[in-house]
């Protein structure tokens, strides 16, 4: 009664790849610039922390913008891409993938940071006179202990790519099968006459993917706190 | 050459607004650090696991040098092999019990002196708590646990950090027994810091007493016990002298035991312990009174011959007398007595201990040296 079209099987395809491929990049970023602002104290540390956030604050075309600038073709990075490895991000899925990324890096950063700074540094002292060298200790206490934060995070981190719209359609564009995510794909039919039926179900479904990406969450975290034992 | 377990401290540390300025010598066995919350013993101990760093001095474990200003040696707290008893377990809450107790084994294999699992298991009475989570546990479950996390990583020296301070009363003289129990069947040597004079008098053999961060004095408890100018540091309602006695015989018409110390011998209650066994006795400054004349027709069983060796001059209605009866002995008794009496230094006096006075809070089994004095070692 629901059967998706290919241009809608598509849409949701690329989405997800693009949010998948986004939180995968952010990820390991994300745990260490969180843990050098949960734990460390040194001269910059506000500048740092400004840019982080940065994309929360600005309007998303902005970061589209500026990401064209730099990685596009003619950009500073972009160019060098280019020019050494013959890669191009601009107007392609991985560039859509960088742009969701960044939009949706503060998000990752605050919930692991936080989850951090709730480590209790005393279990960390404690494994440490038991012999255990320093990244031992991040490996065995403080990354389990932190799990429930980068879950959050993660998850944060994929619906806000999801979602992602405003800096996607400035850096990539719209392209059909490329860079047309869900999002764009519904701003696409509301634009187009008779479109209003399609762009219903394309809201039936991101809705349903949010809500699929919540509960599973939600799952995972309750067997997280089980196993640390309430 | 150093003793195997020796301990030499010399450290100084500013933090905040007291500086930590301590020195000591100890040579095993287990020695407590002893003072009131905010002495600096915490963190004293913290400099000695590594997790802080004094700004200059020297902490030596066994002859091993773990921290030496003069020799830029600072040695990381996970390759200090020091094993730490934290005041509040700090068990990992996502490792089972049994998780908890092998964290430090891979790290442990290497040494040349190994725990062995099994036995700390059953030392500490843990076997069935294996599969357990920490939070699942009680607080003498958990510093239980604790401690036999902190053995397993097979450390050349343990500190215990007020481990009794998250465990019920009544679970309390458990954990003292397994201390106790540690003290004796191991020989790793124990720092111990307690507030607690009780535990400190039942456990330790050395004793280093700080004040404001500061070393007021450092030695075995029963000379540091005897030591009147220390007793607004120990505590004056529980003044008292400790000595080391040894178990001569029970009395089970009366329920009474027979103990003997330097040629004397004291009555107390009915002790659970075998003929030969060493134990230290606290007699409280309060519970000791003072006669002239050798007292007859009375109720106190034991009267012990002494002089006076100083007598202290406070403000209060009391005065606290020093009596050599072959072993230290403090007397509290009024200033209209003294006068009475007109006690002076050197006298020969009659000195009354009523055996009901000393009960078994009173009592320690006798520390690691004492043991081996009485073995000859």
């Amino acid at each position: 009664m629901f059967a998706l079209s290919p241009l809608e099987i598509e849409a949701i395809q690329l989405s997800l790849r693009v949010a998948g491929f986004a939180v995968l990049a952010c990820l390991p970023l994300g745990l260490l610039t969180a843990w050098v602002l949960a734990r460390h104290e040194f001269f910059g540390k506000s500048v740092l922390n400004g840019i982080v956030h940065l994309p929360l604050v600005v309007p998303p075309v902005v970061i589209g913008y500026l990401l064209l600038v730099t990685f596009g073709r003619n950009g500073a990075i972009g160019r060098w891409l280019w020019e050494t490895f013959e890669i191009s991000i601009a107007f392609s899925w991985k560039g859509a993938a960088v742009a969701a990324g960044v939009m949706a890096f503060p998000l990752m950063v605050r919930a692991i940071r936080l989850s951090f700074e709730g480590v209790d540094k005393g279990l960390e002292d404690a494994a440490r006179t038991l012999g255990a060298p320093g990244w031992w200790v991040f490996l065995t206490i403080t990354l389990p202990l932190i799990l429930p934060g980068v879950l959050t995070g993660v998850i944060l981190a994929f619906a806000r790519s999801l979602g992602e719209f405003g800096a996607t359609i400035t850096f990539v564009s719209n392209i059909p099968g490329e860079t047309r995510t869900l999002p764009l794909a519904l701003y696409s039919l509301t634009q187009v006459p008779d479109g209003e039926s399609g762009a219903m179900r394309l809201v039936v479904i991101a809705v349903a993917l949010a809500l699929i990406a919540l509960v599973a969450s939600e799952a995972l975290s309750r067997r997280i706190a089980k196993r640390m034992g309430g | 050459m150093a003793q195997p377990t020796s301990l030499n401290i010399n450290v100084r540390r500013r933090l905040g607004d007291t500086e930590l300025d301590v020195q000591f010598q100890s040579d095993g066995g287990l020695t407590a650090f002893f003072g009131r919350s905010g002495s600096g013993k915490t963190s004293l101990v913290n400099l000695l696991a590594g997790l802080d760093t004094p700004d200059s001095g020297i902490i030596e474990v066994g002859g091993v040098c773990l921290y030496s200003s003069e020799n830029a040696i600072n040695i990381p707290p996970d390759k200090r092999r020091l094993g730490y008893v934290f005041q509040d377990s700090r068990l990992f809450p996502h490792m089972s019990v049994a998780g908890n107790l092998k964290y430090g084994m891979r790290f442990a294999a290497a040494h040349d002196q190994q725990q062995d699992f099994g036995e700390i298991v059953e030392l500490l009475g843990l076997s069935a708590l294996l599969a357990r989570q920490p939070a699942s546990l009680s607080g003498g479950e958990k510093q239980r646990v604790a401690i036999g996390r902190a053995l397993l990583a097979s450390p050349r020296l343990l500190l215990m950090d007020e481990p009794m301070a998250s465990v019920d009363a009544g679970r309390k003289s458990e954990i003292v027994a397994f201390i106790e129990n540690l003290r004796d069947q191991l020989d790793i040597p124990i720092v111990y810091v307690s507030h607690d004079l009780e535990e400190v008098i039942r456990l330790a053999d050395t004793m280093v007493i700080l004040d404001n961060g500061r070393t007021m004095a450092s030695g075995d408890v029963e000379t540091i016990m005897s030591r009147l100018d220390l007793r607004p540091l120990t505590g004056r309602y529980e003044a008292g002298a400790v000595i080391a006695a040894e178990v001569v015989r029970h009395d089970e018409e009366f329920s009474l035991t027979e103990l003997t110390f330097a040629g004397n011998s004291l009555w107390v209650p009915r002790l659970d312990l075998a003929v030969g066994a060493a134990l230290r006795v606290r007699i409280r400054a309060r519970d000791v009174s003072l006669s002239r004349s050798r007292p007859e027709d009375t109720s106190i069983l034991n009267i012990f011959e002494g002089k006076i060796v100083e007598i202290t001059e406070d403000d209060g209605p009391q005065q606290e007398v020093l009596l050599d009866i072959g072993a230290p002995l403090i007397a509290r008794i009024t200033k209209k007595s003294l006068k009475q009496l007109s006690l002076q230094n050197g006298d020969t006096v009659y000195t009354m201990v009523k055996a009901a006075a000393i009960d078994r809070h009173s009592l320690g089994l006798g520390g690691t040296r004492q043991r081996r004095r009485m073995l000859g070692k």
